[in-house]
């Protein structure tokens, strides 16, 4: 039963969110660490080396770590107080039973009585229903060693189909774009190719407030003689000083693609002698593009034709350029096809593959990259293998020590799995590292789904939104209580180290993983005694393997401050830049740079589609949603730090002046912002920094707070990321 | 202990992205945990994201010192202009008012006035300052006029600044942009509807300023 054992507010005044503000040992000024600790922030997939102090087992405070050569002890706001995440009076510090009768509506039990009853609950579940009545969530928040076993957990001892995680929200759209038109899916070159750029587009990112490290990449890449274009229905931090401006209309990112490459094809700005010996497809999407002359291209992007134009040159005229985007591009219901329409220049240009010529996604979570490549996908086995691939079945299975027929088929997305809970297919859940009440779009039908399970258990360490309806919670660790390697924004893989102990009863995730798996008496393959363990069989399970990890070790990590996969051998030095001329890889077997037999990369013809909500006249204004710098996802962390709250206590609707005048909206009001599927309110910011047809909210917050109450939940045919970026909506005055 | 001369600071506007990582850092300095003492705000908002990050300039002649009828505010041999001395400070608001840069902050519930004293507790002994090392778009830097002119030579180091009749130098450097024609897309005209399809274009606006510099 898993809907809410009290009202809302019982249960946030009980478990939060509260805002932890510095005290005690972090305002002493004389206080002596017991130790500083090289790691990583825990929030995004920048992983700005950080030093944490740590006194009495407790995180009081950090220090610039300048000798990491990423981000030179530069850090976020984030950065900054995520020490303030630790000794948090919201931290559980005991597992929790669902208890409607009790004060708080959870009651603490012990840990080896949740894991009983966990394990019983799921073997009741699967026992009347089969192995795939029990689906598991997990997150690319987790490092790489927990997200690989998070795909074992399901697939061996669940035994079940069903797991999927919340990159799927994120890194999907250019996964799936990039297996396409590269064969693999990583960022294709260092940073360090930014700053020496002719022309760097920065296409869909909120760069400064989601990746502000990035920033002074960029702005060196200026310093040395660089032109900046951004695109983007807002004029962010990052493009506020652009060369170009491209302001799109959301959801018709393919458009504006299509019409550059119309553009360099009409001038000639192409590269033929990489296209001829490099690419196949080009003439397809040459004929394709031919009907986006600059004035369609201009009034379907709602972009100015001159600008479209200028954008063109800088672009075909350039010798060597950096392409980034994230997800303004990629969160649509053709997100792959806006992802393929990038890359579709990119190739065109010949400009990949070697020093400062670039392309790349800038990941989201935190171990965005590495979370997506060894086995939590539902269609996905590790080192980037496919589960409906016998070959790659057979391989793992003998990793695994089980039969390839043993291990289950592909499950489904994350959302299709909240369709199928609601439809009573899955009765069990297990969730973590994921908080879809607020981070899944519509979010009033997954509080609905997740209402409808017989069991829902989730492992955390602070009672999200999400775990305010399970019916055991379980104590999990947090970023700096355990380690393990994530991979950052280049596919550097770097490692988390541990700063202090899981303080109570909490233990570190993979432990408490494989307790529920020895409770349920399937311990086969589940008995690791240390990340390190963790990890050393996920480099046998991706050897040979697409993304190849064997060559990587802790040792190697810590020497050379990352190691870039793929790095197949000990004595390789990994591989901080794809696709260089001459290049070696497992598929092409040395016939060429791509990752496809042939050694060429893919062009694909990408059409444009508008969104799958338009405006319409009972709708007419488009709703794009977003972040701002001092909060991450879905908040569950950094909503309970008090001087990140501070900076932007809750979400306002940005609006523009003129669509706020036809409204008689001023400044400060409140507004009230309606979808087919909910509405919420807020005050209004009224700006001129936003088309005039869009508003947008930030989503950072849940309940009659959250904008994933008004958001769509269509999703793209091959990736299935949902369309956060563009549903219709009317507003009224409140 | 003191700043090592070969140090400066150095503040370029143009590359602030408004984060406020400089603000959240600036209180964990040691020397006043748990207070910011830096300034963080936009120009104005609606019309622009432009922010401006200011820190103390650390005046070689510091009115906030001058004006001080107790004697409070020191500046060291290295150039830093330190925090009011508790023992002395009388909390009469006077460097307050009379900073040209606005810096100096009244801290009522100790009665006394604080501000940024350059992380004095780090520069002295040859770290750097918080906010400027965790800025992550370089808008604050630490570190020598050779590094700084070798990395920025689009911009030049400004210390000398008039405020009616009073030209004042700073230890503190602007970046200022070495051509003045260089221009923003908000440079002129702020408004996202200038680089629209549907829209009227302001002749004066950002296209024409680009195009003109590509041209």
């Amino acid at each position: 039963m898993a809907t809410l054992p009290k009202e809302q507010d019982v249960l946030i005044d009980a478990f939060g969110p509260h805002l932890n503000r510095m005290e005690g040992r972090q305002l002493d000024t004389g206080v002596q660490p017991d130790k500083v600790v090289n790691t990583h922030c825990c929030f995004c997939g920048q992983q700005c080396g950080i030093q944490l102090k740590v006194k009495d087992n407790a995180v009081i405070g950090f220090e610039p770590w300048y000798a990491f050569p990423f981000n030179k002890g530069m850090l976020c706001p984030k950065g900054v107080k995520r020490y303030l995440q630790g000794s948090h009076p919201d931290r559980l510090i005991t597992a929790l039973e669902r208890d409607p009768s009790s004060d708080t509506g959870f009651r603490p039990i012990a840990y080896d009585e949740a894991i009983r009853k966990v394990a019983a609950a799921i073997d009741r579940i699967q026992t009347a229903y089969g192995p795939n009545a029990f689906g598991v969530l997990s997150g690319a928040s987790l490092t790489t060693e927990k997200a690989y076993l998070m795909g074992k957990f399901a697939r061996v001892c669940l035994k079940t189909k069903f797991i999927d995680y919340n990159g799927r929200l994120c890194m999907v759209s250019a996964g799936a774009a990039n297996k396409k038109a590269f064969g693999i899916d990583r960022a294709a070159n260092p940073w360090s190719d930014i700053l020496n750029a002719d022309v760097v587009v920065i296409a869909g990112s909120n760069t400064a407030e989601c990746a502000p490290i990035t920033t002074n990449y960029v702005w060196q890449a200026r310093e040395n003689g660089g032109r900046v274009i951004v695109i983007d229905p807002r004029i962010t931090p990052i493009a506020r000083t652009a060369d170009v401006f491209l302001p799109v209309k959301p959801g018709r990112d393919v458009a504006l693609f299509n019409g550059i490459l119309q553009l360099m094809i009409e001038n000639d700005w192409l590269d033929h002698e990489f296209i001829e010996n490099h690419t196949v497809g080009f003439e397809a999407v040459a004929e394709h593009v031919k009907q986006w002359t600059p004035k369609r291209t201009a009034e379907v992007t709602g972009v100015a034709e001159k600008s479209i134009r200028q954008a063109a040159e800088l672009w075909g005229q350039a010798k060597t350029s950096f392409l980034m985007h994230a997800r303004g591009i990629e969160h649509h219901s053709h997100g792959v096809e806006n992802c393929l329409s990038t890359i579709n220049i990119v190739l065109a240009s010949g400009r990949i593959g070697r020093e400062f010529c670039a392309y790349g996604t800038v990941v989201g979570q935190g171990n965005g990259q590495g979370g997506r490549e060894h086995g939590q996908k539902c269609d996905q086995l590790p080192g980037w293998r496919d589960i409906s691939n016998p070959a790659h079945r057979e391989y793992i299975a003998g990793v695994w020590g089980v039969k390839p027929e043993e291990i289950p088929e592909a499950g489904v997305d994350c959302y299709e799995m909240m369709r199928k809970i609601d439809a009573g297919e899955i009765k069990g859940l297990l969730n973590i590292c994921f908080n879809p009440k607020v981070s899944l779009p519509d979010n009033a039908f997954v509080t609905r789904a997740l209402g409808k399970l017989e069991f829902f258990t989730v492992i955390d360490f602070f009672l999200s939104e999400t775990a305010q309806h399970a019916d055991i919670v379980l104590p999990g660790s947090l970023h700096e209580e355990d380690e393990g390697v994530v991979a950052q924004v280049e596919g550097r893989v770097i490692k988390i180290n541990k700063a202090v102990d899981p303080p109570g009863d909490a233990k570190e995730d993979w432990r408490v993983i494989q307790d529920i798996a020895q409770a349920l008496g399937r311990t086969h393959g589940m008995t690791f005694n240390s990340p390190r363990e963790i990890f050393d069989e996920l480099r046998v399970a991706s050897k040979g393997g697409v993304a190849d990890y064997f060559g990587i070790t802790y040792e190697k990590i810590e020497a050379n401050n990352g190691i870039c996969w793929p790095c197949p051998s000990e004595d390789h030095p990994g591989t901080p830049r794809l696709f260089e001329p001459d290049s070696w890889n497992p598929i092409a077997k040395g016939a060429g740079p791509f990752y496809f037999p042939d050694g060429k990369a893919r062009f694909n013809v990408a059409a444009y589609r508008p969104p799958a909500e338009d405006v319409d006249e009972e709708y007419p204004v488009i709703l794009t949603t977003g972040r701002v710098v001092s909060q991450f996802l879905s908040g569950t962390q950094t909503r309970r730090i008090g001087p990140l709250v501070d900076q932007y206590p809750e979400p306002r609707i940005e609006i523009h002046p003129k669509l706020a005048a036809k409204y008689g909206i001023a400044d400060g009001d409140m507004v009230t912002a309606e979808s087919r599927r909910g509405d919420i309110t807020l005050k209004a910011q009224v700006v001129t920094t936003i088309r005039p047809d869009t508003i947008f909210i930030p989503y950072h917050w849940p309940g009659r707070k959250s904008a994933n109450q008004l958001t769509i939940a269509a999703q793209d045919p091959v990736s299935k990321i949902p369309e956060y970026k563009v549903c219709a909506v009317r507003i009224r005055k409140a | 202990m003191s700043v090592p001369a070969q140090f400066e600071f150095f503040v370029d506007p143009n590359r602030c992205i408004g984060c406020q990582s400089c603000v959240a850092a600036c209180s964990e300095c040691d020397t006043h945990k748990g207070h910011s003492m830096i300034h963080l705000q936009y120009v104005q908002r609606p019309i622009s994201v432009q922010t401006v990050p200011v820190v103390c300039m650390h005046c070689d002649s510091p009115t906030c010192a001058e004006v001080c009828p107790a004697d409070a505010i020191k500046r060291t041999d290295d150039g830093v202009v330190q925090t009011a001395r508790k023992p002395r400070c009388i909390a009469c608001n006077n460097c307050v008012l009379a900073c040209p840069f606005g810096v100096p902050k009244m801290e009522v519930e100790y009665s006394l006035m604080m501000k940024c004293d350059m992380c004095y507790d780090r520069t002295s002994v040859g770290s750097k300052p918080m906010c400027a090392s965790v800025c992550p778009s370089g808008a604050l830097y630490y570190g020598t006029r050779d590094e700084i002119e070798r990395a920025r030579p689009r911009s030049e180091p400004v210390n000398k600044f008039r405020f009616g009749n009073q030209i004042i130098t700073t230890k503190v450097n602007m970046m200022v942009p070495r051509d003045s024609t260089m221009q923003h897309i908000d440079g002129q005209h702020i408004d996202v509807t200038a680089a629209m399809h549907e829209e009227p274009v302001n002749p004066s606006g950002m296209l024409e300023n680009v195009f003109d510099e590509i041209g």
